[in-house]
């Protein structure tokens, strides 16, 4: 249980970080921190107390093992998520060339 | 077995378009061209032949609790109909307009791949397989919106990632919840089981995908990145975006999960119903408010989601046909709107309703394909949005909540206003342009004719021997909740 609601807090620090930080990279940091939460609660249910790891080989016994599938998805979501993270620093970098900063309170030329 | 086509088509263009052209862009264009008009005929011969049945298309062969499994209903070869359609006219649109941003193979490229990802969507039956192409979808329709290089499109752009991967990682939340109630990521499989699940589960989930899914669909508390994106992108695009992402990454999941996962559970077809409502009156009344013509558009999107969502909160038939009809009329006009304030653009070089003037002369295609689009979205007869908004009405009227009817009433005057403005202003109005600074070509007009036509003719989908036939289906898959999965696993 104590995982879990470890587990929420770190995903509430993602969130926490994406609506008050000011700064374009803590941005894209906080968004990594709140993806990593994602991927570390889908491990998490996979996962059972005093479980092996889950490849079949003689003489072990499956229902000992850890769930499988919960990691291959959390495999493909870092896959997507480094593109996205990567797409993120494109974007900024290309904000700081044209505004040589990355403080959003001073990029805003779009209104809500 | 054609279902895997409608992936593999777009993507499979994506990846050739490099190779086929050298520094210029005509080859990619008439590349992406063959391969969208090839979905075309491909979706339109699927939602023919499919008839109201269920195709189900076990990718490997491997059985479906452990296998992904793609399904084509009624639904989502409608949906597919549409999107190729748009895409079409899209790209038509694109051939000479994108120009002005340079000769690049790219652009056709990231459409492409826009296109894999939605198709993807709507064709999955597997809900991690679901969010990885809506993250194709997205992370090609963010670039789209930078495509201009200017700095506010850069800057929407990365609002527009940040929203999505906020929304994103709650979906990936959502799906681990699922999996951790019914160990199983198949949509029908799901369907069978979390039935049996505590309700608290079915909270959770809807909770999370409510959130999630309601940012793509752009419902008024989570709309904030659409107005920026959506008016900074480059016209088609902005018509794609629009037209076709906002309903299949998110009105279309929503339906999808909600009625055939989840078993359209009383509490959330209110919380549609309430997410609708406020989209309709809010939105098109900050639409009033804008003088950028794109951002008006924009935000008039919004608004005619929430009749979609309001329509699908109802939970009657005759409500799932208004939402169904509204989302395809939606596509239509909205895209048409889009083509026209592209062309404005180009020929009076400014977005700003304020600088324009009277061009009915100057550009008869654009100002009569404009006035089509502006009576169909704000709802006169005989064009195609009357119809929607009327079955919406008497829905809602028929379902009992009158009180939802006024609001789509209402509603309907409000963004009527809206577009008498752009029609006073921006086509019609006192200072007669003289002359352009630019060229609206033969491509864009016909673009802008064949979805001019298409607002008629779509009014046709309401005459009973052609409703039967189109919308009803769909209707039937949706209404039929989770025997879906009935449908699904017993093939």
């Amino acid at each position: 249980m104590t995982l879990y609601v470890l587990c929420f807090a770190l995903f509430l620090v993602g969130l926490y970080g994406i609506l008050t930080k000011r700064d374009l990279v803590k941005i894209i940091l906080s968004s990594g921190i709140m993806g990593y939460a994602c991927n570390l609660m889908l491990v998490l249910f996979g996962y059972r107390s005093g479980g092996v790891y889950p490849i079949l080989e003689k003489g072990k016994d499956a229902a000992a093992m850890v769930d499988p599938l919960p990691q291959a998805l959390v495999l493909t979501s870092i896959v997507i998520e480094l593109g996205v993270t990567s797409l993120l620093a494109a974007l900024a970098i290309r904000l700081y060339q044209k505004y040589r900063t990355y403080d959003i309170t001073k990029i805003r030329s779009l209104a809500g | 077995m054609i279902t895997p086509y409608f992936v593999i088509i777009p993507l499979f263009a994506a990846l050739l378009i490099p190779f086929v052209s050298r520094r210029n862009d005509v080859r990619a264009a008439y590349l992406s061209l063959a391969a969208v008009l090839s979905l075309v005929v491909l979706s339109g011969y699927a939602f023919v032949r499919l008839n109201g049945d269920t195709l189900v298309y076990k990718l490997s062969a491997w059985k479906l609790p452990i296998g992904i499994n793609l399904v084509l209903d009624a639904f989502s070869s409608l949906m597919l109909a549409m999107v190729s359609l748009i895409a079409l006219t899209s790209l038509v649109y694109s051939v000479n307009y994108i120009r002005h941003l340079g000769a690049d193979w790219r652009y056709y490229s990231l459409f492409m791949i826009l296109v894999a990802g939605m198709n993807g969507v709507l064709v999955t039956g597997d809900l991690f397989n679901l969010f990885v192409f809506m993250e194709i979808a997205l992370m090609a329709a963010v670039a789209l919106v930078a495509y201009g290089g200017r700095a506010h499109e850069f800057e929407a752009a990365f609002k527009y990632a940040v929203m999505a991967s906020v929304s994103a990682s709650l979906i990936l939340v959502g799906i681990a919840v699922v999996y951790g109630a019914t160990s199983s990521l198949g949509l029908a499989t799901i369907a069978q089981s979390l039935g049996r699940t505590s309700p608290l589960i079915v909270l959770w989930v809807g909770g999370l995908f409510m959130a999630g899914f309601g940012v793509k669909a752009a419902a008024m508390p989570f709309h904030a990145w659409l107005p920026d994106a959506h008016s900074s992108a480059p016209a088609p695009i902005s018509a794609m975006l629009s037209g076709v992402l906002i309903k299949t990454l998110g009105v279309y999941v929503l339906i999808r999960l909600f009625y055939n996962v989840l078993g359209a559970p009383h509490l959330f077809l209110q919380i549609f119903l309430g997410l609708g409502a406020v989209s309709i009156i809010l939105s098109n009344v900050l639409a009033i408010g804008q003088w950028d013509l794109k951002r008006l558009l924009a935000y008039s999107s919004i608004g005619q989601v929430g009749y979609i969502l309001l329509a699908a909160g109802l939970g009657t038939p005759l409500g799932m046909v208004g939402a169904v009809f509204h989302m395809v009329n939606h596509a239509v006009f909205k895209s048409l709107l889009f083509y026209n304030a592209g062309a404005l653009e180009t020929a009076l070089g400014t977005r700003d309703l304020r600088q324009m003037g009277n061009v009915t002369r100057l550009l008869p295609v654009t100002s009569r394909t404009s006035m089509v689009a502006s009576l169909a979205i704000s709802g006169i007869p005989p064009f195609n949005g009357f119809f929607s908004k009327l079955i919406i009405i008497i829905a809602a009227v028929q379902a009992g909540q009158p009180v939802f009817a006024i609001v789509a009433v209402v509603g309907s005057l409000i963004s009527m206003a809206a577009f008498l403005k752009v029609q006073r202003y921006g086509l019609r109005g006192g200072r007669t342009v003289e002359k352009l600074v630019g060229h609206v070509d033969g491509w864009m007009k016909t673009a802008m004719i064949i979805l001019a036509a298409l607002c008629l003719a779509t009014s046709l989908l309401v005459v009973p021997g052609i409703r039967e036939v189109t919308l009803d289906p769909v209707v039937k898959v949706i209404m039929d909740k989770t025997g879906y999965a009935q449908v699904v696993l017993g093939k």
